[in-house]
Order: C-alpha cells, then structure tokens, then sequence
C-alpha cells in the first residue's frame, strides 16, 4: 500500500476485556473481514471462559473444575491472528491520543471496544477472611467448590440468581444451607415481587432456610468464617459465606479518560459510547434500547455475545454501523428446576397463563400500559422463546393472551421430573 | 447443508430458537428438536447465526 492509499475505515482494533463480550468481538471482527491488527488485552491468566457453569456444573460432586474455553490459543492467534495480552490489566485511556494505558506502556488503537465486564460486590469488612467468597471468576469458582466438597455449612448473602444457584449447589450435597436477603421479598427488581415470592418458594421446598428483611449484621471468626449474625441478632454458624449481592461494572480503569459513566460506560443506540472509535459491549455497557426505548444495562450471556459481535462490526466499518436492540433473555437453574427470563418486568402487573406459581411449572407475563414486555418462566422451555418473539414484535398484551389461550399447557405427565 | 447437534452438550438454553425458529424448538422436556436437518435455502444465515449463538457449542453444521 502507497502512503496515498486512501484510509477508509480503521487500521487497528482493540478489545479490552478477554471474556465472552471481547471474544465475540475479535470473532466478528475478522468474521467480517477486517485485516488490521487486533489486540484483545485481559487482566485474567486464563483464556477466555465462560461463566455460566461456575455457578451450575464447576460446582457438581465430581464435576471437573477445568474452565470451558472458547477457543484455544491456537485458535486465537494463528487463526485469528490476534496478539493475546492476558495477565495485563489495562489502566488507563486517553481518547485524543487514542491510547489504551497498560502500565508505562501504550496500545495505540483506530477503533476501541471495552468489554471490561462486572466485578461481584463484596461484603465490606470481611476481606481476609478465610471461607468468604465472592462468585465471578474461575478462581473464584474453585474456592466454592472445595469448600462444598469438604461439606460446608453454607450461608449465601444475596438470593439473587447466581447465590441461589450456589444455594442449589450445596442443597444437592445435603449441606445445611441458608439464603439471607435484605428485602423482603427475592428478586424484586429482576421479576417483580409476587414472582420473586414463587421462585423464592424453590428454596424452601429443597430445604434451603431463606431469611428475608435480614441483612449481615457480623461475619464471626478471626482468620476463617465461623459464622452470620443477622441484624435480628440470630447467628448462623457457617464454613462458607458466598456473598452474592450483585455486581459493579468495571470502569475503574476510565476514571481520568472523560468517557461518560453512568453505571455502566454509556452508549447510544449503536453502542458508541461518547468518543470518536470507542465502542463497549457486555456487562460493562449501558445502552440505548430502541426496543424499550429506554437505557438500559443488562449481565445476560445472550446480550455480551450480540453486543460484543455488533460492537466490534460497527468499530471496524463504521459507515455501515446498526443499533442493537435486543429482547434480553437470561436463564437460571435452581435444584433441577429452569428458570428462563425475557423482556422487562412491566410495571403494570402480570399474569400467569400456564401452570401455578406454588408448583413446578409456570409462565406469566408482564405487561406495561397495553404492550406485553416480558415473560418468566419455570420449567416453560418450550414457551419462553414463543414469547420473546412476541415481545420483539410489539405484540400487545392482549394478543398474548390470545395466544396462551391456543398454546395451553400439553405437559405430559412423563415430564414431571 | 446439515444441522449435526451433539445432545450431551445441548443443554436446552433455547437461543438457537430465538434466532431461526423455524429449524429450532425446545420442547417440554427441555429437549432441542431440530424440526429440519436439511437446512432450508432460505435459512442460511439464521441457521448460522444459531449455529454460532449457541452457548454450549452444541450445534454444527455439515455440508
Ligand atoms: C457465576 C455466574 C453465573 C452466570 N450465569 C448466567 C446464566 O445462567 N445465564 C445468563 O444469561 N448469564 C449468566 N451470567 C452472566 C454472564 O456470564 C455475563 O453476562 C457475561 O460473562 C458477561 O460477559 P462480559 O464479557 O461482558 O463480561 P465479563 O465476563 O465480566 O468479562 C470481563 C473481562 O474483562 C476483564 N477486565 C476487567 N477490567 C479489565 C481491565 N482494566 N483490563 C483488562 N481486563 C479487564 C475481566 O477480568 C474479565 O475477564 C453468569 C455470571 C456469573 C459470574
Ligand atoms: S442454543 Fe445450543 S444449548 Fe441452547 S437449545 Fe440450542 S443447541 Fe441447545
């Protein structure tokens, strides 16, 4: 190429955060035929994983505790023809320069996409003690493990899905377990309190205790959990504290770049996110959703791998950038038992249209004014994506209604587990 | 083109029904019925796009 070779989108991509979301960034990049130079900068040790399992297989009797890749190094490198930086935690960027900051040293990029994730909230005070564990990385997740396996008493903080999960894992083990949560009632803002309350019920049924309006008044022990006093100043003696009180999205390292944060590096539409070539994607992004119309920032797998795919292809062809608008859709297995979400939990109230929230099987939907946003379900695999359809067709709430009524329940007794 | 889905892996997630509905369903049991193996002319990109959305790697497609 001859210096006058006319630029016509960006010579250089880099990704920061080496997960699901920057994965599926360098994938799409190349998919799509950029030829530049890609960097894909992790602070992990590990190859890109997926997190899923930490808190459903990793944690099995007997499961093995090998973290499920992506894609090999090989794979990354050779075929992909990306240069691999892991173990190198980026720290800071300066958007005119056009610099990503790894210690002294500089990655210059043309086009950025940050996909730096969410880091587990901790409970404040008990760092340092032996037997309290956040749930978010590989590490993490083997640290839980043992203590199952070494027959943990069990004490989750949080009864969100991951600790309710780890809940589960323990129960399956026999352990004495107990979920403690601040509210009164689980799961209000992801599903609204009435299904919180069903899917709390899950706990109780597999001999988990669930103590709401509770939060950790105490971690007792000196250099290893011994137990939880609650602020009703019961005690519970436990071996392994799992605190899952949700996550911070990680933009520490963009405090002194000037790029707006709002829980969550804030995006249009497109998933631009307020300077020239930089784009974010995953859990760490908050963007606009043209399909709630509304800003929203979601820690969905489904959601970091599409954002991650469309980020990375409006970075590298800019001129022919689309938005991305989504249904969000999570999914969540407790004691055997499926949990699968999409859309919004209106504001305006649900219905349940099949099964009952007291028993082991039910779909209910949300609406908000007349429009039908979202769907939960409880062991409803075969409804919840019929739904989501709905949900990104604008379908009404009535219409959904009407289409219950002809898709009613054909569960045969031989699908009761 | 053939669908090929390893049934150990799948694990019933259902985001290959969200992108080609029309090849993929989960049924009651959580169970992926692939509806057509022949992927149809007219699917090819959705049958990608599934194929490569799937969360566990379960699908795989064979020409
Ligand atoms: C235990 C667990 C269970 C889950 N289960 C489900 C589920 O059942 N269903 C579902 O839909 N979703 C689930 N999720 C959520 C899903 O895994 C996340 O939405 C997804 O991992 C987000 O991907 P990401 O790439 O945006 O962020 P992350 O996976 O958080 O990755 C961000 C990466 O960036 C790295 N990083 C951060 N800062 C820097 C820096 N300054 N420099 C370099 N690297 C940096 C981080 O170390 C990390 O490796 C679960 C999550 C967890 C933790
Ligand atoms: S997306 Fe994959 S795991 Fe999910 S149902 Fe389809 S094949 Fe199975």
């Amino acid at each position: 190429m001859s210096a006058a070779t006319v630029r016509t989108g960006p010579s250089s991509l880099v990704v920061v955060g080496a997960s699901l979301a920057g994965l599926r960034a360098v994938e799409a990049a190349r998919k799509v035929g950029f030829a530049g130079r890609i960097t894909l900068i992790g602070d992990e040790p590990h190859l890109p994983y997926d997190r899923p399992p930490l808190s459903k297989d990793l944690l099995a009797p007997g499961a093995p505790t090998d973290p499920v890749t992506f894609r090999s190094r090989t794979e990354l490198v050779d075929d992909l023809g990306v240069q691999l930086l892991l173990h190198t935690p980026a720290t800071g960027l300066d958007p005119h320069a056009q610099v990503v900051h790894i210690g002294g040293e500089e990655v210059a990029y043309d086009a950025l996409v940050v996909a730096t994730g969410a880091v587990a909230r901790g409970l404040p005070g008990t760092e340092g003690l032996a037997g309290v564990h956040v749930l978010r990385t590989l590490d993490d997740a083997r640290s839980v493990r043992r203590a199952l396996d070494e027959g943990a008493r069990t004490v989750v903080v949080g009864a969100g899905f991951i600790g309710s999960e780890v809940a589960s894992a323990a129960r399956k083990r026999g352990l004495p377990t107990t979920v403690v949560e601040a509210l009164p009632t689980p799961l209000t803002r992801s599903v609204g309190p009435d299904l919180g309350t069903a899917l709390a019920l899950l706990h109780t049924r597999n001999g988990t205790a669930l103590r709401c309006g509770q939060t950790v008044a105490a971690v007792q022990g000196t250099d290893r959990v011994e137990g939880v006093r609650l602020t009703d100043g019961t005690v519970i003696d436990a071996d392994l504290v799992v605190v899952g009180i949700g996550a911070v999205p990680r933009t520490d390292w963009l405090a002194d770049s000037g790029l707006p944060v709002d829980d969550g590096v804030v995006c249009d539409a497109f998933l631009r996110a307020g300077a020239p070539g930089i784009y974010a994607a995953g859990d760490v992004a908050r963007w606009h959703n043209v399909l709630f119309d509304r800003s929203m920032r979601v820690e969905h797998w489904s959601a970091a791998a599409e954002q991650g795919a469309q980020a990375a292809r409006n970075a590298v062809s800019p001129a022919a950038a689309q938005f991305y608008a989504t249904v969000p859709y999570f999914w969540s297995d407790w004691y055997g038992s499926r949990i699968q979400f999409a859309g919004v939990a209106g504001n305006d109230g649900c219905e349940i249209v099949s099964g009952d929230p007291a028993d082991d099987h039910f779909v209910a939907l949300y609406r908000e004014g007349d429009r039908l946003t979202g769907v939960l379900t409880l062991n409803g695999q075969r409804y919840v994506m019929k739904y989501r359809r709905l949900i990104a067709q604008r379908a009404r709430f009535d219409e959904a209604i009407a289409f219950a009524r002809t898709s009613a329940p054909t569960r045969s007794a031989a699908t009761t587990s | 083109m053939k669908i090929v889905m390893d049934r150990a892996k799948c694990t019933g997630i259902g985001i290959c029904e969200a992108l080609a509905p029309t090849i993929f369903e989960v049924d009651d049991n959580g169970e992926l019925v692939v509806l057509s193996a022949e992927v149809p002319e007219d699917a090819q990109n959705e049958v990608t796009e599934a194929v490569e959305g799937c969360p566990t790697m379960a699908l795989r497609l064979q020409s």
